[in-house]
């Protein structure tokens, strides 16, 4: 009786929790279903792909650095992607960064160090608007978390550049993409086949670009998560266990209550 | 009452200068406690437990937390990404407060269900609303300080809801702004304030528990407790009990805080705020749709805005709106039909918080505020003068239906009786 | 008989293990709510700070930023590191030898925080109180430091710190 008293209350906090899930992968804000994809990260046991985030973040490098900024990843966490420390001071020192002011008064530029966050590509967003024809191209660092749909839609959109369909009317300096909201975004398809060149051979098609770079940027949106599973998977082991000792606890407390 | 025997000298020091243990020894071995509550009972103490958890994650927070809009949303993300542990305490708070809704709200459905709301436990009810109405204002707070967009948004909305009030509406909304838009004063006066209303909140539940004990627990059979057969100590009963409860709920917190932490919330709000451009579409926390739902039902401002203010307001008079003398749902065959119909309306009503405010949901969501309120203020009073309840057992302890006991009480309605 | 000893040791058995599994836990919570006070990831990665010190003339003192706490730079005079070196070791509070504080002895690199309660010593700047012994001198509780930055007199119980530092060029030091 208790038990399945039991497994009614516990039926009904996961269906509460399952009703206001937003189901989030299946419809992206553009009202198209985004398809979804298997991901290394997926899953309770998910971890990042190391190679796949270092093919990531060299398509960043060389394709979205050039409008996007990385606000909120510094060059030291790099370490994440299988760097080590005298390979993130090599390329830090590609960077140079504003500092200062200094004795006399006058800011500097010099070469980044570790700790320096990602250099941005315009000074501001006016400056990036004005470099953008008017469009602010999107800080990088949270779009996963920051785009329904996350990773997968972030695929989507960056490999699902075509034509418009017949009698569809695209504006000036717009481009046609079914994924994005409104189907027609300011960013002209960012990649293109062997648009870059993979340092451990890979072929730079672009579903290959584009799966690596939205495998990056979920990375760069929560750098922590393998950290976060891990530890969950231990928590909930041991609450699992807890909760089983409490409840025969309970039940031999109980038996003599009639 | 004799004094109890403490063993530990110390204990008896302190005790005879700051009966602290008199106190505690009081309300875990004798406070009684009708033996029969069931699972359902598990959701106060819960709450209480969460509000704990939040208090203490949310101090965690603050301490890395900068109010200012130029440096909010960067300070949250430091949590996030370099402050130690900051992104467990970070959705430990965040999923932390559904959770909190998820207990209130089945805590708040077990009363309507057994009645706990009757004499004598008329002003121990309407101090839960107030919980209630602290916490909404507590967690929309709260949900402005990370400064994204639905943040920024949320808080504009909300706080224009207070312009629908005739002739001072617009001098209320620049007061509460303290400027002419949501800006940095109305963020430094949000985190000030949701630092301070979940004290307040400790307060009210301190009142709530004091009345509490006034005449202690209702029971699944909603009838007074009469005499010590009928009841056991709170302490070992109850505390193992509400230990396990705690233990299930941490597992499925858990789940969520490691494997799911952003599912309950909007992806629009992991981008900063920008006063120029408002999201397609601007949904509240899921808690307070069933009463977005209701203020979108009405086609007028101030008229909407007050259907939502009394959607709540209309709790506080329950007690007086169902004036049947049967608590329990158990004995009320019609009412505990039209429990599990109301609760449906809520449900529905939060599904249509949810959807755009547009073609069928706005016709549904009219039809469904029309019935919240129609169980409230004509379904409980006309039922309290026609409903035949059946007979009620003479105790707690010798239940009218052989093998019956606190069990039965708990099973969702199967409404075999003929209305 | 027997039997009910074994029913009640079995009980209490499942009790105490409830019990520690419940402390356990408790235990476990603790550490990240105590341990997100250490310094964050983005702090520690500022805990080094590099400075060119070819810029102090001899004779003046410069004041940097390591770990928000000042660094005193001093290029020493001749007559200073003279004066340190002529101290008897026995004389001396906290017995230390000058050369084993610098790693060039015109250069003087010290923490600047008194040893005794963390308030920052007078004598970086030409017009400050340098103490009895030319050095610092700490206001708050009267400490006397000499050139080498030794304790002398006050209630101070150590020299001032010497920061881990190394020269990565010529004239560049890196703190920390």
């Amino acid at each position: 009786m208790i038990v399945s008293k039991l497994i009614r209350v516990t039926l009904f906090a996961s269906l509460c929790i399952f009703f206001l899930t937003p189901s989030a992968s299946v419809k992206a804000a553009g009202g198209v279903a985004v398809p979804a994809q298997e991901w290394s990260f997926n899953g309770v046991f998910g971890t990042f792909d190391r190679g796949e985030l270092q093919r990531g973040f060299h398509v960043y490098k060389e394709v979205c650095a050039g409008c996007h900024s990385l606000n909120y990843i510094a060059f030291r966490n790099l370490v994440d992607l299988g760097f080590n420390e005298e390979e993130i001071k090599v390329i830090a020192k590609e960077y140079e960064v504003e500092d200062g002011p200094n004795n006399d008064g006058e800011m500097f530029t010099r070469t980044a160090m570790p700790s320096d966050v990602w250099p941005a590509p315009f000074p501001n967003d006016n400056a990036a608007r004005a470099g953008n024809n008017g469009a602010l191209p999107p800080d990088l660092s949270l779009m996963v978390d920051a785009r329904v749909g996350g990773a997968d839609y972030l695929y989507a959109l960056l490999s699902g550049y075509h034509d418009a369909p017949e009698g569809q009317k695209v504006g000036d300096g717009m481009y046609y993409n079914a994924f994005y909201p409104g189907n027609q975004i300011a960013m002209p398809s960012p990649l293109s086949a062997d648009g870059v060149e993979y340092g451990d051979g890979t072929k730079a098609t672009i579903n290959q670009q584009a799966r690596d770079v939205s495998a990056f940027l979920a990375w760069a949106t929560e750098p922590n998560m393998e950290e976060r599973k891990r530890m969950g998977v231990k928590v909930l082991i041991f609450l699992l266990v807890m909760t089983g000792l409490f409840y025969v606890s309970k039940r031999r407390i109980w038996a003599d209550v009639h | 009452m004799s004094e109890p025997k403490f063993n530990n000298s110390l204990v008896r020091w302190i005790d005879h200068r700051l009966p602290v243990f008199t106190f505690m020894h009081h309300e875990m071995h004798e406070y009684p406690t009708p033996k029969n509550l069931n699972y359902w009972w598990n959701f106060g103490s819960l709450a209480g437990i969460v509000l704990v958890i939040m208090i203490m994650s949310g101090i965690v927070l603050a301490m890395h937390y900068t109010a200012h809009v130029d440096h909010a949303f960067q300070s949250v993300e430091r949590i996030m990404r370099d402050v130690n542990y900051g992104w467990l305490v970070r959705y430990i708070h965040a999923n932390g407060a559904s959770f909190f809704f998820i207990v209130v709200y089945i805590h708040i459905f077990r009363g309507l269900y057994y009645g706990s709301y009757k004499a004598p436990r008329e002003l121990l009810w309407m101090l839960g609303v107030v919980i209630l109405v602290l916490m909404m204002a507590t967690a929309f707070m709260g949900y402005v300080l990370p400064w994204g967009q639905m943040s920024f948004w949320g808080a504009t909305v909300i706080t224009n809801l207070f312009s629908a009030i005739p002739l001072v509406g617009e001098s209320i909304v620049t007061l509460l702004w303290g400027g002419f838009s949501v800006d940095n004063p109305t963020l430094n006066r949000f985190y000030a304030l949701h630092y301070l209303l979940p004290f307040v909140i400790v307060g009210v539940v301190v009142l709530h528990i004091v009345a509490l004990h006034r005449f202690g627990s209702n029971n699944p059979l909603g009838i007074d407790v009469r005499g010590n057969q009928d009841t056991i100590s709170f302490h070992p009963y109850y505390t193992v009990k509400d230990a396990f409860g705690l233990g299930v709920f941490l597992v499925l917190l858990s789940a969520v805080v490691f494997f799911l932490p952003n599912s309950m919330g909007h992806p629009d709000n992991y981008i900063p705020a920008n006063p120029m451009v408002t999201p397609a579409h601007i949904v509240p926390e899921w808690y307070f749709l069933p009463f977005y739902a209701i203020l979108r039902a009405i086609p007028d401002k101030l008229f909407g805005v007050l259907a939502m203010f009394a959607a709540i307001g209309v709790l506080f008079i329950l007690p007086w709106l169902d004036r049947s003398p049967v608590r329990s749902a158990t004995f009320r065959p019609i009412y505990k039909v039209m429990f599990w119909v109301f609760l449906f309306d809520c449900v529905v009503l939060t599904w249509l918080g949810a959807k755009p405010a547009e073609g069928i949901y706005v016709l549904l969501s009219r039809l469904f505020t029309a019935y919240y309120f129609f169980h409230f203020l004509i379904l409980l009073p006309v039922l309290s003068i026609f409903e035949t309840p059946r007979a009620l057992p003479r105790s707690i302890g010798k239940p009218i239906l052989e093998g019956g006991g606190g069990a039965m009480a708990a099973a969702p309605a199967a409404p075999r009786e003929k209305l | 008989m027997a039997d009910t000893n074994e029913g009640t040791t079995r009980r209490d058995f499942i009790h105490v293990a409830s019990a520690t599994a419940g402390a356990l836990g408790v235990a476990c919570v603790a550490w990240p709510f105590i341990d997100q006070m250490n310094p964050a990831a983005d702090t520690l990665a500022l805990s080094t700070t590099e400075f060119d010190v070819s810029g102090v003339e001899e004779g003046m003192s410069v004041t940097i930023v390591w770990r928000g706490k000042p660094v005193f730079v001093r290029h020493r005079t001749e007559k200073e590191i003279n004066e340190a070196n002529a101290v008897k070791l026995d004389e001396l509070p906290d017995p230390q030898i000058d050369s084993d504080r610098t790693t060039k002895p015109e250069m003087l690199v010290l923490l600047g925080v008194c040893t005794h309660l963390g308030c920052v010593p007078l004598g970086q700047s030409s017009t400050d109180p340098k103490g009895e012994w030319g050095g610092w001198f700490c206001p708050c509780h009267g400490s006397h430091y000499d050139t080498s930055g030794r304790i002398r007199k006050g209630p101070a119980p150590t020299n001032l710190a010497v920061p881990p530092y190394k020269y990565i060029s010529d004239s560049v030091i890196k703190i920390g």
